[in-house]
């Protein structure tokens, strides 16, 4: 159940400039005739998981004085258009206009708890729970008019959030329908909700809201928050991993640097607080030579970092077993390819950054973290201070991919605001810390085998993966938060996280009788986390490439191959449809055109890529041409909000695959910035095409994350088909292929 | 501590500063802009870019000291002074031009400024013009795309 606001919640609002002003009452008046009423089915399917724990109306949707609605999510946006898919979905089931309908996000005590945003969960969660919550409002609001107006339901009219008679007598808006109170009920099936013909928006490609107010340069981001007095801060990092800080000799830097406020010396964390942000800056540099650290101990060397990765790690465990893979390989043809991926970077463009404010009772977060809540479970057990003590809102940052710094940076601000009661203390991460301590994507190794017979289908199949966690996100585990290693009373992780996200998509979603994956953890060298699509990205990569490799062996289409061994219609029409977008391009000398499938989760959506590469033969040089990609996520909430998500995953996944990989040296991360770091830059862009099955009678799936384990095995695939090379290891880089 | 007087978007602002503080921090932190903002601070992605006497430049390494009487353009000077937009900020918005929208302050700074030189660019051009421009959401082909439609809004005018 949600908490009631128990600070001043609108001075916080306003801050934010997230307060509802008003909005001009479009109603009917501006209508020649009354509209055309879309009909109600009703939904008797499982509610979304969101909604287990907030199943009243009031906890999703309220009714503001003047009769508009605001919609409380708890996710957050991302970058992703997850605050206008919202609105569109609350709009639609209460026939408003969608200035009408305002979305607040996460924030602790006043928005549901829905963990993180993460997963692609978004809409089947969020979004799907507003549907509800905006249907079920809409029939209470109907039965409470009827008996308010004394005029039966079928004489009623509810549109642009007013209730009018039929024969235009009376009419009331939401807020006078209501005199103040809230919708309490819950929401119970079946659900009256709008029959999908009837749509105004949904489906739509609706230009999301906050773009204007990007190009105006308006207050959007947590770094453009500033409140009077506002003190800046940064945090010098240690040495090491591993490192304690032994030595700090601060005399001095009150005269080096103007503007100084203190110096936070906690165990090995070290802060300063100064008036102006670039005067934290150079405390910090000031600060780092002159400070003795501990030595870290190595890393493995990075060339020998597979076999290291796969001598630590646990005995495997088996994740799935169907038939008998071993004996089903006696006598049929069998085939083998291990396949490697590197630490990846989130590679945020915008370093983390957290506000805090102690009030003397209260401590207040801002932060751009992709679950408060969780976040604040983990910072209550860092600061030891009971929850109901902190409050978090959550602010847009820049985009993240995943667990990045967003939380670590509020970590560091809550420390620092609890030593300076009153102020509020921004800190605002260096682009190298972000770099090296941010926590990666993990590195992977994949073992696959698999049996054919003699008519050339796969009868057996074994995934051996090596993987670290791929979610240590935080919650109740406070050191999930970089700083708590460091404290004077330091907290050494309790547990791995989530370990499923490592062999995500391990098992092919081809059907084949006898089917094994075992799973091999291991607890690697480097900081490690979700990073966007956790572990299909590699997964798939390997999959779909050795998917190609025994097409060819059989001599088959590698698009016939797949469908031979496809039952799903859904996940032949992604791929019937890539080919036939794909029929027409014509390739010159050292071009190819790659493909590969996956759905996403083997339960989600569905996606096809493609990929055209040119390969230069002297140089090794490969240039993506295009990618294409036909992608099925079920109900499509926001056409182009979509799109877009799917275009930029495909264009990050070209990145990762051609480019990426965390480098380290002795006990020091050297992927420091963005030149040891080159992710893709604007000559290596592809033009990009996005086709899309709706299926608006299936379930809403996310898109985030779905076109990128698809486009990585595309490229090795188009680079094979290019050059004749098939690259194993990850990046395909330029010397591989010449290799 | 010293005092320095900019030219920014048209007008005179003083702000008092150590010398070697970047230019964007004065922006950002004296002078509490939102446009131009703090990616890398090292002049590698472009994020914090403006117009220096017309040209797309970094402020992030570029100490307060050095600026002088140069014209400084930010993200907050481009519209006129009615408030309409310039077109490139049009073509950003009806292109959808952004998911996190972190780096468009520098991807509209830096096709303004290559607009300027050069009105009708191919895709080469743009490209090579927004080299610098880092975007990790991965956006850029919708940002080629709302830089011709820039052109194209131009032409109308
Ligand atoms: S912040 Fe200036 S180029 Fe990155
Ligand atoms: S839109 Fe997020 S970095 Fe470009």
């Amino acid at each position: 159940m949600i908490e009631l606001p128990k600070t001043s919640r609108r001075k916080f609002l306003k801050n934010l400039g997230y307060i509802s002003v008003g909005f001009p009452m479009l109603g009917f008046a501006f209508l020649n005739q009354d509209p055309e009423m879309a009909a109600r089915v009703l939904y008797n399917g499982n509610l979304p998981g969101s909604m287990r724990n907030a199943n009243q109306i009031n906890a999703w949707l309220r009714v503001m004085e003047d009769g508009s609605v605001k919609v409380f999510s708890g996710k957050v946006e991302l970058g992703q258009g997850i605050r206008m898919a919202i609105c569109q979905v609350a709009a639609e089931e209460l026939d408003m206009e969608l200035d009408q309908v305002e979305v607040h996000l996460a924030e602790t005590g006043l928005t549901p708890d829905e963990g993180y945003t993460a997963g692609s969960g978004s809409v089947p969660n969020s979004a799907m729970s507003a549907r509800y919550a905006a249907a079920m409002a809409r029939k209470k609001l109907l039965e409470l008019a009827s008996k308010k107006l004394n005029t039966p339901e079928s004489e009623l009219i509810l549109y642009n959030g007013l209730v009018k008679t039929k024969n235009g007598s009376q009419s009331m808006n939401f807020a006078q329908l209501l005199e103040g109170a809230q919708l309490e009920m819950e929401v119970t099936k079946p659900v009256p909700v709008k029959v999908k013909s009837g749509y105004r928006y949904v489906g739509k490609a609706i230009p999301r809201k906050d773009i204007p107010k990007m190009v105006r340069a308006e207050e959007i981001y947590i770094q453009d928050l500033r409140f009077p007095g506002m003190l800046h801060a940064r945090v010098l990092r240690p040495a090491g991993y591993q490192s304690k800080l032994e030595k700090l000799d601060d005399s001095g830097l009150g005269s080096a640097v103007s503007g100084l406020v203190k110096t936070v010396v906690n165990g090995s964390f070290v802060g300063v607080i100064t008036v102006r942000e670039y005067e934290a800056v150079k405390a910090v540099d000031f600060l780092k030579k002159r400070s003795q650290w501990s030595e870290s101990p190595d890393f493995p060397r990075q060339e020998n970092m597979y076999s290291h990765l796969k001598e630590i790690a646990d005995p495997p465990q088996q994740i799935r077993n169907d038939g008998n893979v071993n004996e089903a390989n006696n006598g049929i043809s069998t085939y083998q390819a291990s396949y490697t991926k590197p630490y990846l970077q989130h590679g945020s463009i915008g370093p983390g950054c957290g506000i805090a404010m102690f009030d003397g009772d209260i401590l207040h977060i801002w932060s751009h973290s992709q679950g408060i809540y969780p976040m604040r479970r983990a910072i209550s057990g860092m600061l030891k201070m009971d929850q109901e003590k902190i409050h978090v809102i959550s602010v847009p940052g820049a985009g993240c991919f995943g667990h990045s710094t967003a939380d670590d940076a509020a970590a560091d601000a809550a420390i620092l605001a609890m030593t300076l009661p009153g102020k509020h203390i921004r800190v605002q991460w260096s682009r190298e810390d972000e770099h090296t301590w941010e926590p990666y994507g993990s590195s992977m190794i994949l073992d696959l085998k698999a049996g054919l017979d003699s008519q050339g289908k796969i009868q057996t199949w074994t995934t051996d993966v090596w993987t670290d966690t791929h979610s240590m996100r935080p919650d109740s585990d406070p050191a999930t938060l970089l700083d708590t290693r460091y404290l004077e009373s330091p907290a050494q992780l309790k547990g791995r996280g989530y370990l499923g996200g490592g062999h995500r998509n391990a098992d092919p979603y081809y059907s084949i009788p006898n089917m094994q994956v075992n799973a091999h953890f291991f607890n690697g060298p480097l900081r490690v986390s979700s990073l966007r699509s956790l572990g299909s990205y590699g997964t798939i990569f390997s999959i779909e490439s050795f998917m190609d490799e025994l097409a060819e062996k059989e001599g088959k289409d590698p698009i016939e191959f797949r469908l031979t061994h496809l039952e799903d219609p859904r996940a032949i029409e992604v791929l019937k449809k890539i080919k036939e977008t794909t029929n027409s391009a014509k390739l010159n000398d050292g071009e190819g055109i790659g493909f590969a499938f996956s759905r996403y989760k083997n339960t989600t959506a569905y996606a096809a890529v493609a990929v055209h590469v040119a390969v230069d033969t002297k140089s090794g040089a490969v240039k993506v041409l295009k990618m294409w990609a036909a992608v099925d996520v079920g109900e499509i909430i926001n056409m182009d909000g979509i799109i877009n998500q799917l275009e930029g995953g495909m264009i990050q996944a070209a990145s990762w695959t051609l480019k990426e990989e965390v480098t380290f040296e002795g006990n020091k991360i050297t992927s420091e910035d963005w030149d040891s770091y080159p992710i893709f830059r604007f000559p290596e862009i592809p033009e990009v095409e996005v086709h899309m099955i709706n299926r608006p009678e299936e379930a809403a799936e996310g898109g985030g994350e779905v076109s990128m384990p698809p486009t990585g095995a595309a490229i090795a695939n188009a680079v094979y088909k290019a050059s004749g090379k098939r690259v194993y290891d990850l990046p395909i880089t330029p010397e591989k292929i010449l290799s | 501590m010293p005092k320095f007087t900019i030219k920014l978007n048209g007008s005179k602002k003083t702000i008092e500063a150590d010398s070697d503080t970047p230019l964007l921090y004065v922006l950002r932190d004296h002078l509490e802009l939102n446009g131009p903002k703090f990616g890398c601070g090292l002049s590698q992605c472009g994020a914090c870019m403006v117009l220096i006497n017309g040209k797309a430049a970094t402020s992030c390494i570029r100490p307060i000291s050095s600026v002088g009487d140069a014209e400084i353009i930010t993200l907050e000077g481009l519209a006129d002074k009615n408030g309409k937009l310039h077109p490139v900020q049009e073509a950003f918005v009806e292109e959808q031009a952004a998911q996190c929208g972190y780096c468009l302050n520098g991807m509209v700074m830096a096709s303004v400024a290559l607009l300027d030189s050069k009105p009708n660019p191919n895709d080469e051009e743009i490209k090579e013009a927004l080299e610098l421009n880092l975007c990790r959401c991965s956006t850029q082909a919708r940002i080629i795309k709302a830089v011709k439609k820039a052109v194209k809004n131009s032409a109308g005018l």
